[in-house]
């Protein structure tokens, strides 16, 4: 997983409430055995037309929103399904930071699994970065010190977990983490098939 | 300490924890499909892993089978390849895999349970969101993205934080017509698509304890559209008797063990939630969603909002949004929407009391012929149940499709697909725009409400037909 600890970027500015992962890639792009290549399929619905022609007014097929690296969006982004399809075609597209005024449970997780890091704010900040974001303002994330700049003097502050800050600062692999405490996986599993034998 | 269900179940899961409430919770039982796998099993093949639990984990393919005739195999070329692959994972670590030409093969929340698969007091994951559907024996169920598909398959733990409680009350009884469906819908309707957000729910009260374990099922499933990481149900005497004597249920000594710790598993009486909702059963109705989000929900009495009574902007662009795409005109009653097609399976609403509930209402009737309409049964053995009753011939006899079971038009990633600006009566459980297909127009309804408006080709109260 690619580190991430500074992002500085034009931000693309999405504001719909409840963007779901259908939305974000809908179900055809899923029969992919891969997880690359899926930047093409982000939102397809809503950049390509039946045809298969761009469609010109949304924000990430125009120059120089379709070279954005933060997205911004509006609240619950990413709710429905559990396909990581959706974190990689983001990915895929360059987007290495979301921020939103609230995320689905399943996608938020998925968000780190993958080096993107999703940022929660309250509505009002929110609302001031889409501003920015719409002027072409470059937005700075920084990921050691928990802040976001947008070019004035009040930088933002934000809040991550801090073993999830972590992973993503160290471009940490969670199995490698987790196989090291094996003896207390092995100690644990050892317990409950005394308590539930049938399970095993 | 007065603890809940889901505290007890995460507790007793619980291998480390640390500083910052990050956990490591050891996973008991592991369902694997063929869409979000295959990039796990090639995870661990670049790292050299193995898979530690072969036993706890279940592979079926549901999402991409066709459901006509599977005599000549999968065309869709892409299709075919991640069904092949997942067979070949499952042979080469060692899983048991339910195939195309299996009688047990079907949808993966319907097989778990019909195995006896799921029981309670597990923590149960898979690469899926609807898991939740699990929760309705008790057990800790959750969807999973692939990257921790591959973190299960190799360590059977998972890194997680742990979630608050909210208990969901619905009290009384529910008015005749009124289904699981419904109760889950006005609950969704009531609390948000985010209304459940960083929670467990737990359903509790007289109506959850009368239904039986499909309709529990059908609410637990659901879940993840309010937003909840999993949905429960206090495990009691319907899901012993439920669970006993299916292929992976516990037996002889064991069953009794079982049974001995199955019956601790219950909410205490003090116990704090950190959120809670109680409805009255009487005041749900039938209902049907007009919009793209499960949250836009109406009764069959109701309307179609109308944007401009909407004070909140969001909401008001949300609706406008909706409408527009739904190609619904504000204020029009829900019963003068007329459908071109009706789904009738899911892991929603694919299981055996569903087919039963919808052959009552059809049976003797015709399908309207503006309409299309398909029952895709759950899973195999759904599917071989439904016929040794006759009900494949009551809805044949209707004209109605008799498919084979998949996931089939709940997402449309086999050729189960709406055509642009189709309009759909819908037994599954999403929406969303495209869901179903580009630009397919779909309404959420329970299984009895889709059968009627199949045979009325709009949607009728269902209360008034029986």
């Amino acid at each position: 997983m690619e580190k991430f600890t500074k992002l500085k970027s034009i931000a693309a500015d999405l504001q719909i409430s409840n963007i779901d992962t259908d939305m974000i890639i809908p179900k055809q792009f899923l029969k992919t055995i891969k997880r690359t290549g899926l930047g093409s399929a982000l939102f397809y619905e809503m950049r390509y037309d039946e045809k298969g022609n761009v469609i010109k007014n949304f924000i990430l097929n125009n120059t120089p929103f379709n070279k954005a690296k933060i997205l911004i969006s509006g609240k619950n982004f990413g709710c429905g399904s559990s396909r990581e399809h959706a974190p990689w075609a983001l990915l895929d597209f360059g987007i290495r930071c979301i921020i939103a005024e609230s995320f689905a449970d399943i996608f938020y997780n998925n968000c780190f699994k993958n080096g993107i890091l999703p940022i929660i704010l309250p509505e009002n900040q929110v609302k001031e970065l889409s501003e920015a974001a719409r002027k072409n303002k470059e937005i700075e994330i920084d990921l050691i010190d928990q802040k976001i700049h947008k070019g004035d003097n009040r930088p933002f502050d934000f809040e991550i977990e801090s073993f999830r800050k972590e992973c993503l600062l160290n471009g940490y692999d969670d199995i490698a983490l987790t196989l090291k405490k094996d003896a207390k996986i092995e100690s644990f599993e050892q317990r409950k098939k005394n308590l539930t034998p049938w399970l095993y | 300490m007065a603890k809940t269900l889901y505290d007890k179940i995460w507790e007793s899961h619980l291998v480390d924890e640390q500083n910052d409430g990050t956990s490591l919770l050891y996973i008991d039982r592991h369902l694997v499909h063929e869409v979000t796998s295959p990039q796990a099993f090639e995870g661990l093949r670049l790292s050299n892993r193995k898979v530690k639990l072969p036993g706890s984990t279940l592979a079926v393919v549901d999402h991409n089978v066709p459901t006509t005739d599977r005599s000549k195999g999968i065309a869709d070329k892409e299709s075919a390849i991640q069904v092949e692959t997942l067979s070949k994972n499952c042979k080469d670590f060692g899983i048991e895999f339910f195939g195309l030409t299996d009688k047990r093969q079907g949808i993966v929340h319907v097989i778990g349970p019909e195995q006896g698969f799921t029981q309670p007091g597990m923590t149960i994951v898979c690469g899926d969101s609807h898991t939740s559907t699990h929760g309705a024996f008790g057990a800790l169920a959750f969807g999973i993205g692939t990257s921790e598909v591959e973190h299960v398959l190799a360590t059977q733990t998972l890194i997680q934080s742990r979630a608050k409680n909210f208990k969901i009350s619905v009290d009384g009884k529910l008015p005749l017509g009124v289904t699981a469906k419904d109760v889950i819908l006005s609950i969704i309707g009531n609390i948000g698509t985010a209304g459940g957000t960083g929670y467990v729910i737990e359903y509790c009260g007289e109506v959850f304890r009368n239904f039986s374990m499909e309709e529990r099922m059908t609410v637990c499933n659901m879940s993840i559209e309010a937003g909840a990481r999993a949905g429960l149900v206090t495990p009691d005497q319907k899901t012993f008797d439920y669970i006993k004597g299916r292929p992976l249920a516990p037996k002889g000594e064991n069953w009794e063990k079982a049974l001995n710790y199955w019956s601790n598993l219950y909410t205490d009486k003090d116990a704090k939630f950190d959120r809670e909702l109680y409805l009255q059963g009487k005041d749900i109705e039938p209902t049907v969603t007009w919009g793209t989000s499960p949250q836009d929900i109406a009764s069959i009495n109701g309307k179609v909002p109308d944007p401009n009574l909407e004070k909140n902007e969001d909401r008001k662009k949300s609706i406008l949004r909706s409408l527009d795409y739904m190609g619904l005109e504000p204020n029009t009653a829900i019963q003068d929407i007329k459908i071109d097609k009706v789904f009738i399976g899911s892991c929603t609403n694919g299981r055996i009391e569903d087919l039963r509930e919808v052959a009552k209402i059809v049976k003797g009737k015709k399908v309207n012929k503006s309409v299309d309409a398909i029952v895709v049964p759950g899973s195999g053995l759904v599917k071989l149940q439904a016929e040794k009753e006759g009900l494949d011939k009551i809805f044949k006899d209707s004209g109605f499709d008799w498919r084979e079971p998949g996931c089939s038009m709940c997402l449309g990633m086999n050729p189960d697909q709406l055509k642009p600006k189709e309009r759909c009566a819908s037994t599954s459980n999403r929406n969303f725009e495209g869901r179903q297909g580009r630009g397919g127009r779909t309404h959420l309804v329970s299984p009895v409400m889709a059968a009627a408006a199949a045979i009325e080709g709009k949607f009728v109260d269902i209360r008034k037909i029986i």
